[in-house]
């Protein structure tokens, strides 16, 4: 498939420039919904489609109102010369949200990532017993659907007193993130190098500083990157939300839930466009953790 | 791994062979103990550290997701409403045989159950009616009417209550009385699957206009296959390209394909409602290049296609990655192998190429599949009326008809379902193989 040879066929020119239309149709259909939502944030009007003005590209038809809506919506008094700044940590909706959101996953990230990276550890040992059925176990909050999890969670928490609380909405995103940590630390763990934790001990080190000193500095990368599919997780997680939390608990995603549903705006766009661009961020990070977990173990890429 | 080898002062090299010449017996380490027991203690201490290390999570994991999911599906085949409410009818409805009318003593004990079951809780009798009208309707009108006029009824109560309602002079109430008051049965989990439970312990089939349930679960599985093939057609391609391009060029594309991945469910859902709706950027296109009138746009969204096409592009990824792995692995000598002995680019393709991505196809298949049949946001979102999947009916009976034993029984018949979804794919590919990006 890399180049064309020189003794190839029509048919042969033919299929493979359509193949290639066909791929990069489907390349357009992957990115083309996580692009669109860019311009259509900028919209000055309150509707989901381009207008004539926007596709003049014409400066009156653009502008940043529904970003500035993001932390206005819900304040006081938006137009306030005083305490305008408190107002707006205090009661703007989406800020409100945006607090939430990343209070939970961060606390989920630590939990999860901290108990999910010890398990692979535990889990990477050839000695480990019913290494598949504790494997299974721990994988499986990424396969129950996820309204069954969140029912029971609700049901069980709420008699513990649990539900609506922000304690028991982490202790869900947290179990929700451990898949991810998990897998992302085994596949890093896969390509290591037992005889060098075996070196550490020869020369005198004990379990734990051999830990710190020789496994996790090797590790880190696939940590991390567990750890961002961890926060991940929990960022974009709304079905948990949606039974667990209460009102003053909303995050991002569950906002956008019920913008979506009731008051569609185009500030749903504009807080769109934000976690596009911190998505993009993210990958960039899992990317580059990635390569260099590769040029650590000695593994390049072709 | 390091504790194997014993403490304990090291002989000299020269001494070791002479010392295993004279003893015969069992090798024993340098404190004395045999080798072999030495070995097993070695052994049983790094298993126990190995298992040491996962038991946080496997304790958390128990207590914080399947204790939970337990205790919910619990109540799918154990709902105690009736008998908490009426214990007095609930003994006699055991003996009862649901064949004789019901006696003088059962009709007194539900109206004496039903005054003490108000003074407890004022709205008790309302929620054991309701209880009751799930195997027969008009039983909570009947709950109601004749708690209200409890106080009031005199000796002897059957006349007396069939008076008050002809219903309480048929026995196919008190039939149904006599499930609800059984509190471990099959009733919910019949009913998720459409079967009604009888009093004399057979099953069924509902009224077909109340059968709404099988629905349901054929739909979400129709959904979740057309919803796999449709990742199949559209990954596979990709993935070929991807495996086949070089690894600088394949790299950059295959960030097209992970940035959907990062990107948030409500993002891509919301950026679908803006693509497809009728005043949308995909109607815009359809309208500006003359597919179709303006005044005559599609509708794409807020039904069964929206959901079909938000839910393929949210889980193409899912398919192209193991598609992916498993091609990347192919050697590309096989298919000039097959060209060179003189085999056309079809047969080449589909008796060499194609045999050995098999293993891809059902990983992905089956990830896809198991993700998309517990699918909740995007038909919540985007489905209307004819795209609501079982997610949405569980969700609905647990936060809004907060009828839990229907949530748990219809929550149960799906995650049998998953798991053994889940099963298929451990034994196919194994979970351990399980990648991200």
């Amino acid at each position: 498939m890399a180049g064309l040879p020189p003794y190839a066929t029509t048919g042969e020119r033919v299929w493979y420039y359509s193949f290639r239309v066909l791929c990069g149709l489907i390349f357009l259909f992957l990115i083309a919904p996580i692009i669109i939502v860019v311009p259509l944030s900028f919209n000055v009007e309150p509707y989901f489609s381009f207008t004539e003005g926007m596709l003049n590209f014409s400066e009156e038809a653009y502008s940043t109102r529904w970003y500035a809506d993001i932390v206005r919506n819900g304040m006081a008094a938006p137009d306030a010369e005083q305490g305008w700044w408190a107002d707006m940590w205090q009661n703007a909706q989406w800020v409100r949200a945006i607090k939430n959101s990343f209070f939970i996953g961060i606390f989920s990230t630590l939990l999860a990532t901290a108990l999910g990276t010890l398990a692979a550890i535990g889990l990477a040992r050839s000695e480990m017993p019913f290494k598949g059925a504790v494997m299974a176990l721990l994988i499986s909050p990424m396969i129950v659907p996820l309204v069954i999890t969140a029912s029971g969670l609700f049901y069980a928490f709420s008699q513990i007193g649990l539900a609506k609380t922000y304690p028991g909405i982490i202790m869900a995103h947290a179990v929700l993130g451990t898949p991810f940590v998990i897998i992302t630390v085994t596949a890093t763990l896969v390509g290591f190098d037992h005889s060098l934790t075996r070196a550490s001990a020869s020369l005198g080190a004990d379990p734990v500083r051999t830990f710190f000193k020789v496994q996790m500095p090797l590790i880190l990368p696939g940590v991390i990157s567990g750890a961002l599919f961890a926060f991940i997780t929990s960022f974009d997680e709304v079905v948990v939300v949606l039974q667990l939390a209460d009102p003053t608990q909303r995050t991002i995603p569950r906002q956008m839930f019920s913008g979506i549903r009731e008051q569609i705006s185009p500030t749903i766009l504009a807080v769109a466009t934000i976690l596009v661009i911190i998505s993009i961020a993210l990958l960039a990070t899992v990317e580059l953790l990635r390569r260099r977990s590769e040029r650590l173990r000695g593994m390049s890429p072709q | 791994m390091a504790d194997i080898t014993a403490p304990g002062p090291r002989r000299s090299l020269t001494e070791a062979p002479q010392r295993s010449a004279e003893t015969s017996g069992p090798l024993l380490a340098a404190d004395g103990t045999p080798l072999r027991r030495k070995l097993r203690q070695a052994l049983f201490v790094s298993r126990m550290r190995a298992m040491g290390l996962a038991t946080p999570l496997v304790l958390f994991v128990l207590l914080a997701f399947v204790f939970p999911i337990f205790v919910l599906l619990w109540q799918a085949v154990y709902n105690d409403t009736f008998e908490d409410g009426m214990p007095r009818t609930t003994e006699l409805l055991a003996e009862w045989d649901a064949i004789s009318d019901p006696d003088e003593a059962m009709y007194a004990a539900v109206i004496t159950d039903l005054i003490e079951a108000r003074d407890r809780e004022r709205a008790l009798p309302t929620k054991v009616g309701a209880r009751v009208n799930r195997e027969k309707s008009g039983s909570l009108s009947l709950f109601k009417k004749t708690n209200r006029r409890a106080q009031r009824l005199e000796a002897p109560f059957k006349e007396a209550m069939v008076d008050l309602d002809k219903k309480w002079g048929d026995i196919e109430y008190w039939r149904a009385m006599k499930v609800a008051s059984q509190s471990v049965s099959p009733a919910f989990v019949a009913s998720a699957l459409d079967l009604h439970y009888t009093a004399d312990g057979t099953f069924e089939w509902e009224d077909p206009k109340r059968q709404i349930h099988l629905k349901l679960f054929l739909r979400t599985l129709e959904i979740s296959l057309i919803v796999t093939l449709a990742t199949i057609a559209l990954g596979y391609p990709v993935a070929y390209l991807l495996a086949t391009l070089p690894a600088r060029v394949s790299n950059l594309l295959l960030i097209l394909v992970l940035l959907p991945f990062w990107t948030s469910i409500l993002v891509r859902t919301t950026s679908w409602i803006a693509m497809l709706q009728s005043q949308g950027v995909m109607n815009d296109i359809f309208v500006w290049i003359g597919i179709t009138a303006d005044d005559q746009r599609f509708s794409m969204i807020y039904n069964k296609l929206g959901t079909l096409i938000a839910m393929t592009h949210i889980l193409l990824p899912f398919m192209i990655l193991p598609l992916y792995s498993v091609m990347k692995t192919i050697p590309p000598s096989y298919v000039r192998a097959a060209k060179s002995l003189g085999a056309t680019n079809w047969t080449a393709f589909w008796r060499i190429y194609a045999p050995q991505t098999v293993p891809g196809i059902g990983a992905g298949a089956i990830l896809v599949f198991i993700l998309a049949i517990g699918y909740y946001i995007t038909p919540a979102l985007v489905g209307g009326q004819d795209g609501v999947m079982i997610s949405n009916i569980i969700d609905d009976h647990m936060r809004k008809s907060l009828n839990y034993s229907l949530a748990a029984a219809l929550g149960l018949v799906l995650l049998v379902f998953v798991l053994f979804l889940y099963w298929l794919y451990d034994r196919i590919v194994g979970i351990d193989n399980m990648k991200l990006g």
